[in-house]
């Protein structure tokens, strides 16, 4: 996409990619349109948006939990649809997930070194005392013991069993993790804790994330790039300071303004954004710029047209008419 | 109170240091290691009614493997000099019209519902589980016919399968058991396919995808352990189901036919009697009561210790 990028590989191309659910009666959930971005070796890149943006699908999608309608998506050069037999094995080693719910993502009739030691056991990777003590590294890994490992997950509280997860995909040895609102479910003060174990296993491990939430200030914490997504669409993506300091699209501009400010003095001069509406149906997404509906800055454009991705400051991506010149004058005409 | 002041005075702040703080022990666990299936026998121990039904369905199968033996008479020998014989004498249950020793036909007709409730089970077990599995887990196409399929046998009463088959065999246990094996085994199906639909988007089971499980390592490590459960369930109330169900054909006269005993010819001798000699309905209708009421209890019992609802 980008050759402004010097500083480091592409491990993680999306280009395109369309994931369309077909509901049955003709209708189909664009749960995803045409989303493209690049993802940096070693980086974390977050993924936010209300429920229901498509963020999970695109998440599953890179993965190939799902098989994305149109588009590619390219890992370490390599196209995913394509992989087959011993390179899908390797895919499945290199690529990992973490889940959302932990109550839901362990399996209930198995010993949590059963469920960590999955990966080696599917890939034949350690037998025997090699496999126990494997496991016992890992446990060691995320903070738990090894008396720990013969035990079933409901004797574990939420933060626990998700670092059980984490200690699962890590078994095979991965370099990019997607984590799927990994703390979404977890109490506050467990949340810091998970995320500052993934942080840590980053520097330790070299792990690229694909961070998927919808805590702002968590994912403005843990990530190195931030990008936005509306009722299918990526429509801004930069650096995370930059996006935080410098919105340009006005869904992002909303959602940034909902954070709440921990001085009660700015919190009370702050001044929120509040949206219109309700997210319209996937199903039949509004015309032209997805956002239209509810945005306070809409043109007569923006329903005639869908914006472009462009790059419209160093390594700052949007799709949005407002930073299009083209767009500005072709407004201008119509007025 | 004094002695409280002296005491707090003397405390200096040197005598307080931190303790350090051990991470690890945060992390432990300290309760007992409870196993899904020690946890699920706890609970059904503490189900009194499960255990009454369990209890009892252990000396019904007892006697219906003793029974006949304890006496000399066998279950088809004709008699006509103990015709309709008083119960509690020589004979426990007395004799029927044909001078038969009631109490071993009970029991050896007893027998026969046990051999049902078997055969039900092995239905829903090599045709019920299978095939909810397959349509569950493949899905799409796959599971759109299978459920037409289930639909159309279904729709075909029993009867009527029964009375087909009866055109070409003897009435007979075969013959019930083709019956029941064309479709005793539909709801294990559904019951198998709706846990597989569910489990199939859990995210344990995705996970499993996502490290490259194959199929079978999916269905054997992930699938069918979690949906066992429910399978059990499903068997304690198919074989009530399937007992009654002979007994049914037996007393209409389309299944198990005299001399040959089973519980329903028993109850159907018994009633044409019933206001000569009641105990020769009473017996075998108690046994058949007794044998679907304590395949209920257990059936419950199983239900509340198996049941997901009550855990996690």
């Amino acid at each position: 996409m980008s050759a402004v990028e010097p500083k480091v590989e592409k491990i993680l191309e999306v280009q395109q990619v369309k994931k369309h659910f077909n509901v049955g009666r003709g209708q189909v959930v664009q749960a995803v349109d045409n989303v493209s971005f690049d993802v940096y070796k070693g980086e974390t890149l977050g993924l936010v948006g209300e429920s229901g943006c498509g963020k999970s699908t695109i998440g599953r999608t890179i993965i190939r939990l799902y098989e994305a309608t149109d588009g590619n998506i390219n890992f370490k050069g390599k196209m995913t649809k394509d992989l087959k037999g011993k390179n899908l094995k390797q895919f499945n080693r290199e690529m990992q997930m973490i889940f959302q719910d932990p109550y839901a993502s362990l399996n209930p009739r198995m010993t949590v070194g059963d469920i960590i030691a999955e990966g080696l056991d599917i890939h034949e990777l350690a037998k025997g005392k090699e496999r126990r003590d494997k496991v016992v590294e890992l446990l060691k890994t995320v903070g738990l013991n090894e008396e720990h490992a013969d035990r079933f997950p409901h004797e574990f509280s939420g933060g626990q069993r998700q670092r059980i997860g984490i200690a699962r995909a890590l078994a095979v040895d991965p370099d990019f993790i997607i984590a799927d609102e990994p703390i979404s479910a977890l109490d506050v003060s467990i949340q810091a804790q998970v995320v500052n174990l993934m942080k840590k296993l980053q520097r330790e491990k070299g792990l690229t994330y694909l961070f998927i939430a919808h805590d702002l200030s968590m994912v403005k914490y843990i990530s190195d790039r931030v990008g936005v997504m509306y009722l299918g669409n990526m429509v801004e993506l930069a650096d995370s300071q930059e996006l935080y300091d410098n919105p340009l699209h006005p869904y992002t501009e909303a959602l940034l303004s909902a954070v709440p400010i921990p001085d009660p003095e700015t919190e009370k001069r702050k001044e929120r954004i509040i949206l219109k509406g309700d997210v319209p149906s996937p199903i039949d997404p509004p015309s032209g710029c997805r956002f239209r509906t509810r945005c306070p800055k809409a043109m007569g454009i923006c329903a005639q047209e869908i914006p472009t991705w462009q790059e419209v400051r160093p390594l700052h991506w949007v799709s949005c008419h407002l930073y299009q010149e083209e767009s500005l004058k072709k407004e201008e005409g119509v007025k | 109170m004094s002695s409280m002041n002296s005491s707090t005075q003397n405390l200096t702040p040197e005598m307080f240091q931190p303790i350090e703080r051990d991470t690890l022990a945060q992390e432990g666990v300290s309760s007992k290691k409870i196993t899904f299936w020690g946890d699920v026998w706890r609970r059904f121990l503490k189900n009194k009614g499960a255990l009454i039904g369990a209890l009892l369905l252990l000396v019904i199968g007892i006697l219906a493997i003793v029974g006949p033996e304890i006496h000399s008479y066998s279950y088809r020998s004709v008699n006509y000099d103990l015709i309709n014989k008083e119960a509690f004498g020589d004979h426990w249950f007395g004799t029927d019209g044909a001078g038969r020793d009631v109490w071993t036909r009970t029991w050896y007709g007893a027998g026969i519902s046990l051999l049902i409730a078997f055969l039900a089970t092995a239905f829903d077990l090599f045709i019920g589980v299978p095939y909810g599995c397959i349509s569950g887990y493949y899905g799409g196409k796959v599971d759109n016919w299978m459920q037409r399929i289930i639909e159309v046998l279904y729709g075909i009463p029993n009867l009527i399968v029964i009375i087909l088959l009866l055109l070409w065999m003897k009435p007979g246990i075969i013959a019930i058991a083709l019956a029941l094996g064309i479709t005793g085994w539909i709801t294990m199906a559904r019951v198998v396919r709706g846990q597989m639909l569910k489990l199939k988007s859990q995210e344990y089971v995705l996970a499993a995808r996502t490290l490259g499980a194959s199929t079978r390592r999916m269905l054997t490590k992930h699938m069918l352990p979690n949906v066992l459960g429910p399978v059990i369930i499903t068997i304690m109330f198919s074989i009530p189901t399937a007992i009654f169900f002979e007994a049914f054909l037996a007393f209409i006269g389309l299944g198990i036919r005299p001399p040959e005993a089973s519980l329903g010819v028993l109850i159907n001798d018994g009633y044409k009697v019933l206001q000569l000699f009641p105990y020769q309905l009473f017996f075998p209708a108690l046994v058949l009561s007794l044998i679907m009421f304590s395949f209920n209890l257990v059936g419950d019992g199983l239900r509340d210790a198996l049941d997901p609802k009550l855990r996690q």
